[in-house]
């Protein structure tokens, strides 16, 4: 019983944090282990949001797989979904038209700002800057109500399609999207004001959370995770898809690979998409909303009677008008978003029921056991998702469901490295770097 | 004397038990048990936009122990179902569940062998509320018929053996 103060003896702690922790957005369990204050080391157990989407996939026809792509990165879907697409595309050899690229651009990019918004808005909230979350909050909301314009929905959206996507943009979409976006650079301009020079912001941030150069490539690690250390790689300056080869922007690049830079690269980029759409909506074939459809305008039902009558003179000239949620399908606007291709494209709607070819074509693609049959082979195709490098492996038996998808989400590989972000640093420090890193559980454990 | 009922609720309990589910179902505080999806929707409806506090459930508490209503937003894997049960275990009473999006009421389209067709399997749920992710709208909606629940059942002051 000599228990002197010399020889005391100090064990390390070790502490579970989550898997249901507030400031852990997803489902997440860290194991620490800590000396006094400081983490010692971090194992982190994933597998709680195991949505079995690659077994999914596999039961599930071609197109039948889009919807499990948007519940990927719950938080911006669309790049999901075009890249998903896109793999297939490849593997089927489809050319999209010029339009589609461009829709397919414009809608990326505003995902990949309300991805931004609401990484920038959790971490802030974590680290107490609860007005900075609301402000965010709000210029995502802006967002929403675009996408929900152009899709029909605000989050789970499937608005992607195999060589093209649902439907053309709404008619009075390129006003709308500008005065959206002014109004989310005044809340992210207000934002820059509350936490860029922030002092308590930049004091948990600043040197905190570093990821270093070699470990970032050794990690693999991709996206703002990645550029945020200096590495000067985007997929979509790499290896240009879609209209991004034919629009100027800037890749930010931050220095130190800490939190604070993190944010700052994030806050950039979200400038940048802004950029790039403004861009592409000037840009863009046949201008940014659909313009007078032209033709004789008749309702659906009463094409459909005139059909069965077999009243067909004329009738494939007219456009009929269709239900909201297939607003944008219609005959003059469908070719220009879907490519010329009846293996893929579902036909127009006015061709479905009108014609007894457009029928036959509608069902060809749609029934079990028929659908869209890639020829045999494999491909990979990446898109930079808002956290990085978002791969799809796709492989095909030439039957109409995929023998194989794997995704490469950009998060995994973040998560990989997360120990060397933390080891070192305090125990408050991991809400920090936690929420910088974006972990999103979806297209973590599928 | 011998007229007077002598068992069942008289009028001042009655009308007790009336005023506490007013007070009860205005200040509601939510445990967000946020695991997907659904999340994004739970912030929106959460934040200013469409601000949940209105209601009288807008601070969120991260201890079971200070929550009344066990909000569980999003799909619910078998890993997961243990703790979502142990969180459910440790609020105090009285204590309601909502089941926020299709995953948590029937699965919702993930039809496989990782996840729990419905969390009324392992909690009982008082409100569903459905969608894939249910919009902002239909979150409050579902809030104001757990309000109207929490109102029209009894709360008595004294456990009854």
């Amino acid at each position: 019983m000599n228990s002197s103060a010399g020889n005391r003896e100090t064990r390390n702690m070790l502490l579970n944090i989550g898997p249901s922790h507030p400031a852990m957005h997803g489902v997440i369990r860290l194991i620490t282990e800590l000396e006094g204050e400081t983490v010692v080391d971090v194992e982190a157990e994933i597998g709680y949001l195991h949505r079995a989407f690659e077994k999914s996939c596999e039961n599930s026809s071609w197109t039948q797989a889009i919807p499990y792509t948007d519940r990927l990165n719950y938080v911006s879907p669309l790049i999901n979904n075009f890249g998903y697409c896109a793999a297939v595309e490849k593997l089927l050899g489809i050319q999209i038209t010029e339009r589609c690229s461009y829709i397919r651009v414009i809608m990326s990019e505003v995902s990949r700002i309300t991805d931004h918004l609401t990484c920038i808005a959790a971490s802030a909230m974590e680290l107490g800057a609860m007005t900075a979350f609301l402000y965010l909050m709000k210029a995502r909301e802006y967002l929403y109500e675009i996408i929900e314009d152009v899709t029909g929905a605000r989050l789970t959206i499937s608005y992607g399609r195999i060589g093209g996507v649902k439907g053309d943009l709404p008619e009075g979409l390129g006003a709308k999207l500008e005065s959206a976006l002014q109004k989310t650079e005044r809340e992210i301009r207000e934002v820059n004001l509350l936490l860029t020079r922030n002092r308590i912001f930049v004091d948990r941030t600043r040197d905190v959370g570093v990821l270093t150069r070699e470990n970032a490539v050794s990690f693999s690690i991709t996206g703002p995770l990645a550029r945020a250390s200096g590495i000067n790689y985007d997929v979509r300056k790499a290896f240009p898809y879609f209209a991004y080869d034919r629009v100027d922007f800037d890749v930010p690049l931050g220095e130190r690979g800490d939190n604070y830079d993190r944010y700052l690269v994030r806050m950039e980029e979200m400038t940048q998409s802004i950029r790039i759409i403004r861009q592409c909506l000037k840009d863009m074939p046949d201008g940014p909303v659909h313009m007078g459809a032209g033709g004789n305008v008749m309702n659906s039902f009463d094409l459909v009677d005139q059909a069965k009558l077999g009243q067909t003179a004329g009738l494939v000239n007219v456009v009929s008008t269709v239900e909201p949620t297939l607003e944008g399908m219609e005959r003059p606007y469908h070719k220009r978003i879907m490519p010329d291709d009846r293996r893929v494209a579902l036909p127009n709607k006015a061709d479905t029921y009108g014609n007894i070819e457009g029928l036959m074509n509608h069902f060809k693609i749609i029934m079990d056991s028929h659908g869209i049959r890639p020829p045999k082979g494999d491909t990979y195709f990446a898109v930079e998702a808002a956290n990085g490098e978002l791969g799809f492996y796709v492989a095909s038996d030439g039957k109409d469901r995929p023998y194989r998808v794997r995704v490469r989400p950009p998060c995994f590989f973040g998560m990989a490295g997360l120990h060397t972000m933390l080891e070192g640093y305090m125990v408050a420090d991991i809400v920090a770097t936690f929420g910088s890193i974006n972990m999103i559980a979806g297209e973590l454990d599928r | 004397m011998e007229n007077l009922p002598s068992e069942g609720p008289g009028f001042l309990t009655s009308q007790l038990e009336a005023m506490v589910g007013w007070a009860r179902k205005y200040s509601i505080f939510v445990y967000p048990f946020v695991t997907a999806c659904c999340g994004m929707e739970y912030m929106s409806a959460a934040s200013g936009h469409y601000d949940m506090d209105r209601f009288g459930a807008g601070l969120p508490r991260f201890s079971p122990r200070q929550a009344d209503v066990l909000l569980v937003v999003g799909t619910v894997s078998h890993k997961i179902a243990p703790i979502l049960r142990r969180v459910y275990d440790q609020m105090c009473e009285p204590k309601w569940v909502v089941a926020f999006g299709v995953c948590t009421c029937t699965g919702g389209f993930y039809d496989n062998y990782s996840t729990v067709q419905g969390i009324d399997t392992i909690l009982p749920v008082d409100i569903y509320i459905p969608g894939c992710p249910p919009r902002p709208e239909a979150v409050l909606d579902g809030l104001i018929k757990l309000q109207a629940k929490i109102q029209n059942q009894r709360h008595p002051l004294v456990r009854e053996s």
